[in-house]
């Protein structure tokens, strides 16, 4: 794994590139370690107060551990009447876990997320960003298989 | 039965994304070649006559707002194309981006000569990370056949802020910031991006252009509504029979959008309501649906266009269920900068949790509509503005549903 003082430092030349630095370690560790916010606020050359208020503003960005494999469940209006909540059911079953937890071996985090803009296939989940659509819970096991 | 007309999906389906010669090929950058042989106070006026308002739902003049940065005399000035599109039951920006990268990036050039600005960002949202794939791939071909002169354009990702798609939040986030709206004026035409005049239009703006300067004002003018001309993408979530994208003139009427494209209610059920223009839209009755879907007319029926958003509800669906959810996103996504929005949100949400769960107490929907009526006024951006439209629209159009819940 790249450490993630090489990632940020790539960015310290990019105006305002604090987010975009962000980006880049969560997509190599999955999270942003909070010692990352600290360096980051080192190089950005902020205190280390607004590099974390950066990294919390953002839903989409989690400072502290998480899975290896991040799942989202849209719970958004048009995803909520499509049955979003019997998705999050059987996922949590499936998975053993609630929502906001994290699988005892570190592969699978469950998370609520907003609207992610696949609207035509509701109700709607991530896998690291990845997008399946009109998922129900007879497919929750065949979609998480392709993970494990 | 009425038709699809197709401007900024022109090249849906004709071109190949990833290849720009498929672009060039069917005219692709001649525009911006057109752009150039006009002065700038020409083009602007052009793209002012041709009516184009904002199709992020703000329905600004286009050319107008082009005008104010040109009008500015600044060492650096900025274009920036929204693509931060977070309106829960829309996805026109990443259908146009996905589809036809280059009409967005031709637009953005276009306005960049306009305007005398040599930089630009595309500021897409953190779910599309496959969008940006494709732009930055679109941004590489354009700047390797050096289609787009001097004018350079960078991607940057949001981070599921539903608040950045505000302009002036949208450009604290590109200068590294948490994305908190600014205090305005001063607009961002004149001091946006680091200061400097900043031109920020939506994905839709920036695809119409090249179309428009292609064939002229008069061309676009004369389509669609006479306030808010040309077409609208429109995005069909819910209860509704075919869940699509659909690009429509703006004469066109709500219920030809649910029927003539939608197929009607899924299921054979009756219909109960339709939210327009994202979950900070208006939840819209039957008794309304002959309103052509323009910025105007849907204005004056206290609902609005926004992004073209088109969620519909049958009649088996609980209006305050889905309104608490609302409720919860507006929580959830205000940034906590005024107090109307960071407060309200929450205080809207706790009354319609209790409402829902039938613990309401009297007064309850009159403190709902007292709040919402503060919050559009005293709220700093338009996310708590229109934040409590939902709730007002529906304690208007179906107050039975929340009477129904008391005990």
């Amino acid at each position: 794994m790249a450490d993630y003082r090489e990632i940020i430092s790539a960015y310290k030349e990019v105006p305002g590139g604090i987010i975009e630095a962000y980006h880049a370690v969560q997509k190599e560790y999955s999270y942003i370690p909070e010692d990352a916010v600290v360096y980051a606020a080192q190089v950005f050359d902020m205190p280390k107060a607004k590099a974390y208020g950066v990294a919390t503003f953002y839903s989409y960005l989690q400072v502290g551990p998480r899975g290896k494999n991040v799942i989202r469940i849209c719970e958004s209006a048009p995803c909520h009447i499509a049955g979003a909540d019997k998705v999050v059911a059987a996922l949590e079953k499936e998975l053993g876990i609630k929502m906001g937890e994290t699988t005892p071996d570190g592969k699978f985090t469950l998370e609520f997320a907003e609207c992610v803009g696949q609207c035509q296939a509701t109700p709607v989940i991530t896998i690291n960003s990845q997008p399946y659509g009109d998922v129900t819970a007879d497919k929750v096991a065949a979609i998480l298989a392709e993970y494990k | 039965m009425a038709e699809e007309m197709r401007i900024v999906l022109r090249n849906y389906g004709k071109v190949d994304p990833l290849n720009i010669d498929s672009y060039t090929q069917v005219g692709g950058y001649q525009a911006l070649a057109k752009a150039k042989s006009m002065s700038q106070p020409d083009l602007i006026e052009e793209v002012k006559k041709s009516g184009l308002r904002g199709r992020g739902g703000a329905g600004f003049n286009t050319g107008m707002k082009w005008g104010f940065s040109y009008g500015v005399k600044a060492d650096q000035k900025y274009v920036i194309c929204n693509a931060d599109e977070g309106e829960p039951g829309t996805y026109k920006d990443r259908i146009i981006m996905e589809n036809d990268p280059q009409s967005v990036l031709e637009g953005m050039a276009i306005c960049g000569y306009a305007i005398g600005a040599n930089k630009g960002y595309i500021y897409c949202r953190g779910e599309y990370p496959y969008v940006v794939e494709i732009l930055n791939k679109a941004i590489a071909q354009a700047s390797e056949k050096g289609l787009l002169g001097d004018f350079n354009i960078e991607v940057r990702m949001g981070a599921g802020a539903y608040v950045c798609g505000e302009e002036s939040a949208l450009i604290e986030s590109i200068e590294g910031h948490r994305g908190e709206p600014r205090f305005k004026p001063p607009f961002p035409p004149v001091i946006g991006l680091w200061g400097k005049p900043t031109i920020v239009n939506n994905v839709e703006t920036f695809a119409n252009i090249p179309a428009i300067v292609d064939k002229g004002a008069d061309w676009y003018k004369g389509i669609g509504a006479a306030g808010y001309p040309g077409t609208k993408v429109m995005t069909l979530t819910g209860d509704i029979v075919n869940r699509t994208v659909i690009e429509v003139p703006t004469n066109t009427t709500i219920r030809q959008v649910l029927n003539d494209f939608g197929g009607g209610i899924a299921g054979g059920k009756k219909f109960k309501a339709v939210q327009i223009g994202g979950t900070s839209g208006g939840f819209i009755p039957e008794s309304l649906l002959d309103t052509p879907i323009d910025f105007d007319s849907m204005s004056a029926i206290g609902a609005t266009l926004g992004s073209g958003a088109f969620f519909v509800m049958d009649e088996t669906r609980d209006i305050v269920d889905v309104i608490d959810r609302i409720s919860k996103f507006f929580a959830h996504e205000s940034c906590g900068k005024c107090t109307p929005c960071r407060e309200g949100t929450q205080r809207m949400h706790e009354m319609l949790h209790r409402v829902k769960n039938g613990g309401a107490v009297a007064g309850d929907l009159d403190f709902m509509e007292r709040l919402g009526t503060v919050m559009s006024k005293a709220c700093l951006c338009g996310l708590g503005q229109a934040a409590p439209a939902p709730v007002l629209t529906t304690l208007k159009h179906f107050r039975n549903d929340y009477t129904a819940k008391f005990n």
